[in-house]
């Protein structure tokens, strides 16, 4: 295993954070993980953003050149990581926050825009649209059990906010299914 | 041993805490501003201090004072703020005082960036204060090396009673890695030289200072400094190799550079050509007799770093006449991708 992911998004979206919940499930079975975040200048337009790798073996740079897959909350984000996607990798897109006139340019890429913020929103909570598209690259890539990511929450959220796990699973089954 | 998700910054700053430091002193910078963070909530759960100075300049004078009274004592900070720090590190090492200071390396020159470089090696391996005297300098390559590292360096700065620099860079300190951060029970020192108040006055009276005025008097504190420098560089040197058996192209590289060049090594087939990676631990000591004796049979020698050659200095005086050493750098806060640094040695093969 040798998985390489960006998840990008606006500041507040979650990008980061459901990069750290994936990278912690791999570390729970025994991956060797890396998780770097965009912190400079290029943060600025909307495209906070996270790279992280996922192996088997130990990890080199945890710099991204050529993703297996993106995960592109708005359109800043789209229009900065598409050319990061390798070919035959999956980039996984927000089409509640990306212009009606996007264009899938590339030809070696497999989107996949599913309407991540209006799915979170059925689900009562704008705020676990990260979850929704996190479970459905999971689904694609298998980088973690599911459960993993859901011990990773648990952690994250502590025991004062455990009540939110519940609703984050559903998210991430959500995501899944869509990705099925 | 429980594992851990964190920040190479977040780590440094628990990893000091579990070595027995219990005072930090900081101003603000980005990208190492998660190590007072984390002291700042951390330090007042084990009873120990966390004070944001008024300056740069402040935090490593009040250093000086803590570290006068043999407690563990760190500071950190960022290219422009060493810069400020310059004369307290020479003051600390003049007085013989040990010390931790972690730069968390951004692009400069001047204000520049906040993106991550390397180009405070020579700053940090040369001096960078006044006067003939060096700092132990540690440059981890990843969030468990810096936990490692620093732990040690508390250590070595204890032994040799000296300031030892943690030179990481903004890679470093931003990315998360899983880490195991255990209790290191600081290594048995003297420390009669600490200024803890005189009660017992059957013992000389503790004297922390690094003036001198009479000059045969300095010459001989000098001397001994330089003494205790000929044994660290006999005996502190740390280094790794990677994929060096058969290799005829080898690629020197330190820091959060020789993951990059790890995978271009690991993600590359160079027909007909191998790369060997050699990484120096300790950048002073420089790993200078090790580098050279690696070098030996290799048809040439690329370092690469972020900056515009400043370790290089040191790769060619280890290296001298055994094999032809090349450069490729980025500067400006731009990292290197494996790819570009890959095509470097492919460029490399062909003239071989």
């Amino acid at each position: 295993m040798n998985i390489k992911m960006i998840f990008a998004g606006y500041g507040g979206q979650g990008a980061l954070l459901s990069g750290q919940l994936i990278s912690y499930a791999a570390m729970l079975e025994d991956k060797h993980v890396t998780w770097f975040p965009s912190y400079g200048p290029e943060m600025r337009g909307g495209a906070a953003s996270c790279s992280v790798i996922i192996s088997d073996k130990r990890i080199g740079s945890p710099i991204i050149q050529s993703a297996d897959a993106v995960i592109a909350l708005n359109q800043p984000s789209f229009d900065k990581f598409e050319p990061f996607v390798k070919p035959e990798g999956v980039l996984i897109y927000n089409t509640s926050m990306t212009d009606s006139g996007l264009k899938e340019s590339r030809s070696d890429v497999k989107y996949l825009g599913l309407p991540i913020s209006d799915m979170a929103n059925e689900l009562g909570n704008l705020r676990v649209a990260n979850m929704i598209a996190l479970g459905c690259l999971n689904e694609l890539l298998k980088c973690a059990k599911t459960e993993s990511i859901i011990e990773a929450l648990k952690v994250r959220l502590g025991e004062k906010r455990a009540d939110l796990i519940e609703l984050n699973k559903v998210a991430i089954e959500k995501g899944g299914n869509a990705a099925k | 041993m429980e594992k851990r998700f964190m920040k190479g910054n977040e780590a440094i700053a628990e990893a000091a805490v579990m070595a027995g430091c219990r005072y930090f002193y900081g101003y603000p910078i980005t990208p190492q501003n998660e190590i007072p963070e984390y002291f700042s909530w951390r330090l007042p759960e084990v009873g120990g201090i966390f004070i944001q100075a008024e300056s740069e300049i402040g935090a490593i004078n009040m250093c000086y004072g803590t570290s006068g009274s043999g407690a563990r004592v760190m500071t950190s900070s960022s290219g422009p703020g060493l810069s400020l720090k310059a004369e307290g590190i020479s003051y600390m090492a003049g007085a013989n005082l040990p010390v931790v200071i972690v730069n968390i390396m951004r692009a400069g020159p001047g204000l520049g960036s906040i993106q991550p470089s390397q180009s405070d090696y020579l700053q940090a391996t040369k001096g960078g204060g006044h006067g003939d005297y060096n700092c132990l300098v540690y440059a981890p390559t990843g969030v468990q090396s810096a936990v490692d590292l620093v732990q040690l360096a508390f250590d070595k700065a204890d032994e040799y009673r000296m300031p030892a620099i943690i030179l990481g860079d903004g890679v470093i300190g931003q990315m998360m890695e899983p880490v195991v951060i255990q209790e290191k029970k600081p290594i048995k020192v003297d420390k009669s030289w600490a200024t803890v108040g005189w009660k017992d006055k059957n013992r000389p009276r503790a004297v922390i200072n690094s003036l001198s005025l009479v000059p045969s008097e300095l010459e001989e504190w000098n001397l001994n400094l330089q003494a205790k420098y000929k044994k660290i560089k006999e005996s502190e040197v740390l280094y790794e190799t990677y994929n060096m058996e058969d290799s005829d192209i080898l690629v020197v590289a330190y820091g959060s550079t020789s993951r990059t060049i790890r995978s271009a090594i690991d993600e590359n087939e160079l027909k007909g050509h191998k790369i060997g990676l050699f990484t120096p631990i300790s950048l002073w000591p420089y790993p200078e007799k090790e580098l050279k004796e690696a070098t030996k049979g290799k048809k040439c020698v690329l370092v690469v770093e972020m900056s515009a050659g400043q370790m290089l200095q040191d790769v060619k005086l280890a290296v001298g006449d055994t094999a032809p050493v090349h450069f490729y750098g980025r500067m400006g806060g731009i990292i290197p991708t494996a790819e570009e640094i890959f095509a470097q040695i492919l460029k490399l093969g062909e003239v071989l």
